[in-house]
C-alpha cells in the first residue's frame, strides 16, 4: 500500500506514531523483520528477544497501566503501536501473560501474585501457555472435564488440555479445572497456574494442516498445585473466564497484519504476469484487490469508533474478531492465489534460492492453511455471532 | 474525522425524531406516497425546524452550517423517507448556489430557500450518459444580453414542486456552465414520474428556452467543478442517508424476529436467523464507518484523495444496502413482500440508493482504477 495515498485517521497521534515508527527503525533487528515479512517460522528465542527488546525501552506491556510496569498508553496508542509493529514486521507479542493472565491477575489476584507474576510477564522472562480447551469442551467451555481434588495446601490435577498454542516452550500455564463437580457446570471451575517442570505434566506436539508445530497436547497425570497458585476463590474460575473474553478489545481486529500483508500482495501483483497480461492489469484481480482494501478501510475506522468507545467493551470485540479474522483470512487467500503455481511448493523454511518470488511464494499456502484458525480459535466466529445476537436483542 | 455528533446536530437531531414521530409517520407518508407526493405542511414543518435554512450562508438569511450538519440531519430524518426535496433543494441546490454567492441567481433565491419559501432542484443528468454526464448535451447559446437554452435534463428531483431549476448545460466556450431556469417558463417542458421508491422526479425538456443574461448561476469556467463538488457531497448524502435507514431496517428485523411466532417459538429463536441478522449487524457498521468517512473527506481536501475515498465509501455503503435490504425482506417472510409493511419501503430506496450516482461495482472499479494509478 502506498503510504502517501492512505488517510490518518488520528492526525491527533501523529508524533506518537513517528516516535514508535522511529524506535521500530532503530530497534527491530533486521533478521526478525525479515522472518516476519517474509512468514517464516519465528522460534522461542525470536519471540523472547523481541519482548526484552520492548522491555528494555518500557515498552514490554502496552496494554497495561504504569504502575505494573506498563506504559498507561490510551486504546487508539495500544492500537496504533500493534498496527505499526505489524506493518513494520515485528514478532506479534503473545498474548498468554501479557493479555490474558495480566488482566486477571490485576482484577482477580493478590498482593502477592502480581508482585510475584506480573514482572517475569513483561520481562520475557516466563513464559506462560493457556489450559483453557479440552478435547471434549471447546465451544462449549463449561464442559471442562480436568478435575482438581484438594489434598492438604494442594490440588491434585488430572485431565487433558489442548490446542496449548507454543505451549512446548511454555515455563508456566493459567488453566481452568473443574473444582466441583457436583454443581452446575459454570459454578464449579476454578482458575490455577501450574509450573509446567511439575511431575506429572507432559506436553505432546499437535503438527497442524500447515506441518506446523504451534500447538500442542497438555497431559496432566495427578499434578500437585499449591493452593496458592489460585487466582481468586474456589469455584470462581467462570467468572474470570467470561471476565477476560471481551476485556481484550485493542488488536483483536488484526488491521496491522492486514495491512502488511496487503502491501505484500500489491508488490506481489506488481511482479507477477499471468499469460497475455499482467496480473496488475487483471481488472477482476484488480477488484479484488480493492474490495479487500476498501473493507480494510471501513474496518479501521469501525475499530477507532469502538476504540473511543467510552465505557467497557461490548460485544464490539466480537464483531471486530469476525470481521477482522475474515479479511485476514481473505487477503491470505489472495496472496496464495496471486503466486499461482509457484504458491504450490510447500517448503517448512524455504531455502535462500536467490529468487525472491520463489522464496516467497513457498511459504503463502501454508499461511493460507494456517490461517484458517483464526476464525476458529479465541472463540469460533459462530460462538461470536451468538454473543453479537444475544447483544442485538435476540 | 468527526467521531461523535456535536451538541447542536444532537439538538436538531431530537427535534427531526419528534417530527417524524408526529407528523411524518409511515401512514402518513405511504398515503402521500400514492397521493400528491408532496407535503406543503410537512415542508414548511421542515422550514420551521431549520432544515431549509441549514446550510444557507448566514449573509442570505440561513444558519451557515457545515454541510457535515446537514448530513447529519439526514442521517436522522432518512427513516421517514421524506419525498420533500431535502436533498434536492436543501441540500444540493443549496451547495450548488452558495458555490456561487456572488452572482444575482444566487443573492435572488438563496434567501427564500432559507425561509422555505422557494424549492430548487438540480437538473444535471441526461438520457444518454445518465450518472455518468460530464458533458451536458444541452446547448446553452449566447442569444442578445441573454441566453438561449435547447435540450433535455432526466430524473430531476421533485421537478414538479421546485420553483426554479438548475440547469447544466455546455455553453458557447464548450464549457459547462449552470441557469436558474423557472420551471413555467416558455418551451420548458416537464414529464413528471415517480422513482421506485416514491419520489417524483420529471424528465424536463428545454426547448429554445430565452433566459436572462441574470439567469446565469456560475462564473465562466466554473461549472464543471461547480458539478463536482455538488457530486461529492451528494455522495456522501446517500452514504449518510443509507446508514440511518440500515439503522432502522436492522432494528425493524430484530422486533420482527423476536415477535414472529412459528414452530411454537419467536424465529429469533433460530440460530441460522440469528447470524443473518448479525451479519447484517456488521454490514450496518461497516456502512456507518464509510458514512463517516465520506462526510469527513467530501468538502475538502486532495481532489484525486477525495474521489478515491468515495469511490471506497460508495461501494461499500451500496453493498450494504443490498444485503441488508434482501435479507430484511427474507427474514420478514411474506410480511416483508407487501406494502403494508415499512420494511418493504426502506428495501426500495436503499436499492436506489445503490443504483444512484453509479452502482457499487462501478464504484469497486473507480477504486481499482485509481491503485492502478497511483
Amino acid at each position: 500500500m502506498n503510504m502517501d495515498f492512505e488517510p490518518d485517521f488520528t492526525p491527533e497521534y501523529a508524533p506518537f506514531r513517528a516516535e514508535v515508527r522511529a524506535f521500530l527503525h532503530d530497534k527491530l533487528p533486521a533478521s526478525l523483520r525479515h522472518k516476519v515479512l517474509h512468514g517464516l517460522r519465528l522460534n522461542k528465542d525470536d519471540f523472547v528477544l523481541w519482548q526484552r527488546i520492548l522491555h528494555a525501552h518500557g515498552w514490554g506491556a502496552p496494554n497495561w497501566p504504569l504502575q505494573y510496569g506498563g506504559t498507561s498508553w490510551n486504546a487508539v496508542q495500544q492500537a496504533i503501536f500493534d498496527e505499526e509493529c505489524a506493518r513494520a514486521g515485528a514478532p506479534r507479542q503473545l498474548p498468554f501473560g501479557l493479555k490474558m493472565l495480566a488482566p486477571v491477575l490485576m482484577r482477580f489476584g493478590t498482593e502477592t501474585q502480581r508482585k510475584t507474576l506480573l514482572p517475569g510477564i513483561v520481562s520475557g522472562d516466563v513464559w506462560w501457555c493457556q489450559g483453557y480447551s479440552e478435547p471434549g469442551a471447546g465451544s462449549d467451555l463449561a464442559s471442562l472435564k480436568t478435575r482438581a481434588v484438594r489434598d492438604g495446601d494442594d490440588y491434585i490435577v488430572t485431565g487433558q488440555k489442548t490446542w496449548t498454542t507454543l505451549g512446548q516452550y511454555a515455563d508456566w500455564m493459567f488453566c481452568l479445572v473443574r473444582t466441583d463437580t457436583a454443581a452446575k457446570p459454570q459454578q464449579g471451575i476454578s482458575f490455577l497456574l501450574i509450573d509446567m517442570r511439575s511431575p506429572g505434566v507432559s506436553v505432546r506436539p499437535i503438527i497442524t494442516l500447515d506441518g506446523e508445530h504451534e500447538v500442542n497436547e497438555v497431559w496432566l497425570d495427578a499434578v500437585r498445585v499449591p493452593v496458592a497458585n489460585r487466582i481468586g476463590d474456589e469455584n470462581q474460575g467462570w467468572t474470570i473466564a467470561k471476565y477476560l473474553l471481551g476485556h481484550e478489545r485493542s488488536n483483536i481486529a488484526g488491521v496491522g497484519i492486514a495491512k502488511r500483508e496487503l502491501s505484500r500482495l500489491k508488490d506481489l501483483v506488481a511482479r507477477e504476469s499471468k499469460p497475455g497480461r499482467t496480473l496488475q492489469d487483471d481488472p477482476l484481480f484488480a477488484s479484488r484487490i480493492a474490495q479487500l482494501e476498501i473493507d480494510l478501510l471501513a474496518l479501521e475506522i469501525t475499530q477507532l469508533r469502538m476504540l473511543q468507545r467510552e465505557g467497557p467493551p461490548g460485544p464490539e470485540s466480537s464483531m471486530l474478531k469476525v470481521l477482522g479474522s475474515e479479511l485476514q483470512q481473505r487477503v491470505a487467500e489472495l496472496l496464495m492465489h496471486a503466486a499461482g503455481h509457484r504458491a504450490l511448493s510447500f517448503e517448512f523454511q524455504t531455502p535462500d534460492s536467490g529468487n525472491k518470488d520463489e522464496d516467497e511464494s513457498g511459504r503463502l499456502a501454508a499461511q493460507y492453511a494456517n490461517w484458517r484458525k483464526l476464525s476458529i480459535f479465541g472463540g469460533s466466529n459462530e460462538i461470536q455471532n451468538g454473543i453479537l445476537a444475544r447483544a442485538l436483542g435476540l | 474525522m468527526q467521531w461523535h455528533a456535536t451538541e447542536q446536530q444532537s439538538q436538531l437531531a431530537d427535534a427531526l425524531e419528534r417530527f417524524m414521530q408526529r407528523d411524518y409517520s409511515f401512514e402518513q407518508r405511504r398515503a402521500l406516497a400514492a397521493g400528491a407526493g408532496f407535503s406543503p405542511q410537512s415542508w414548511a414543518l421542515l422550514a420551521e425546524l431549520g432544515i431549509t435554512a441549514l446550510l444557507v450562508p448566514e449573509t442570505f438569511g440561513g444558519l451557515g452550517a457545515s454541510v457535515q450538519d446537514g448530513l447529519h440531519a439526514l442521517q436522522t430524518l432518512a427513516p421517514a423517507l421524506p419525498l420533500e426535496p431535502v436533498v434536492a433543494s436543501s441540500l444540493l441546490a443549496t451547495h450548488l448556489l452558495s458555490g456561487c454567492s456572488e452572482t444575482a441567481a444566487a443573492r435572488a433565491w438563496l434567501p427564500r430557500m432559507a425561509e422555505g419559501r422557494a424549492i430548487a432542484t438540480p437538473a444535471h443528468f441526461e438520457a444518454e450518459q445518465g450518472f455518468a454526464t460530464e458533458q451536458p448535451q444541452t446547448q446553452a447559446r449566447h442569444d442578445g444580453d441573454g441566453w438561449l437554452l435547447h435540450g433535455a435534463k432526466s430524473l430531476v428531483l421533485q421537478a414538479q414542486f421546485a420553483d426554479v431549476l438548475l440547469v447544466s448545460a455546455t455553453a458557447d466556450d464548450g464549457q459547462m456552465a449552470w441557469f436558474a431556469v423557472e420551471p413555467g417558463r416558455s418551451g420548458v417542458h416537464l414529464r413528471a414520474y415517480p422513482l421506485l421508491d416514491g419520489q417524483r422526479a420529471a424528465n424536463v425538456t428545454f426547448d429554445g428556452v430565452r433566459l436572462l443574461a441574470a439567469a446565469r448561476i456560475d462564473r465562466p469556467g466554473q461549472g464543471a467543478a461547480l458539478y463536482g463538488a455538488m457530486r461529492d457531497v451528494w455522495l456522501a448524502a446517500l452514504c449518510a442517508e443509507a446508514v440511518g435507514i440500515l439503522q432502522a431496517t436492522l432494528d425493524a428485523t430484530v422486533t420482527y424476529l423476536n415477535t414472529r411466532q412459528q414452530f411454537g417459538q419467536p424465529i429469533g429463536r433460530f440460530q441460522v436467523l440469528q447470524h443473518r441478522a448479525v451479519r447484517m449487524w456488521m454490514e450496518l457498521e461497516q456502512a456507518r464507518s464509510m458514512a463517516l468517512l465520506a462526510a469527513d473527506v467530501c468538502t475538502q481536501g486532495d481532489a484525486v484523495q477525495r474521489t478515491r475515498l468515495l469511490a471506497a465509501a460508495k461501494a461499500r455503503v451500496g453493498q450494504a444496502c443490498s444485503y441488508v435490504s434482501q435479507q430484511a425482506v427474507q427474514l420478514h417472510g411474506g410480511m416483508g413482500m407487501t406494502d403494508e409493511m415499512q420494511v418493504s419501503h426502506w428495501f426500495k430506496r436503499l436499492t436506489v440508493i445503490e443504483l444512484w450516482l453509479h452502482d457499487s461495482d462501478s464504484h469497486l472499479q473507480r477504486y481499482a482504477n485509481s491503485l492502478r494509478a497511483a
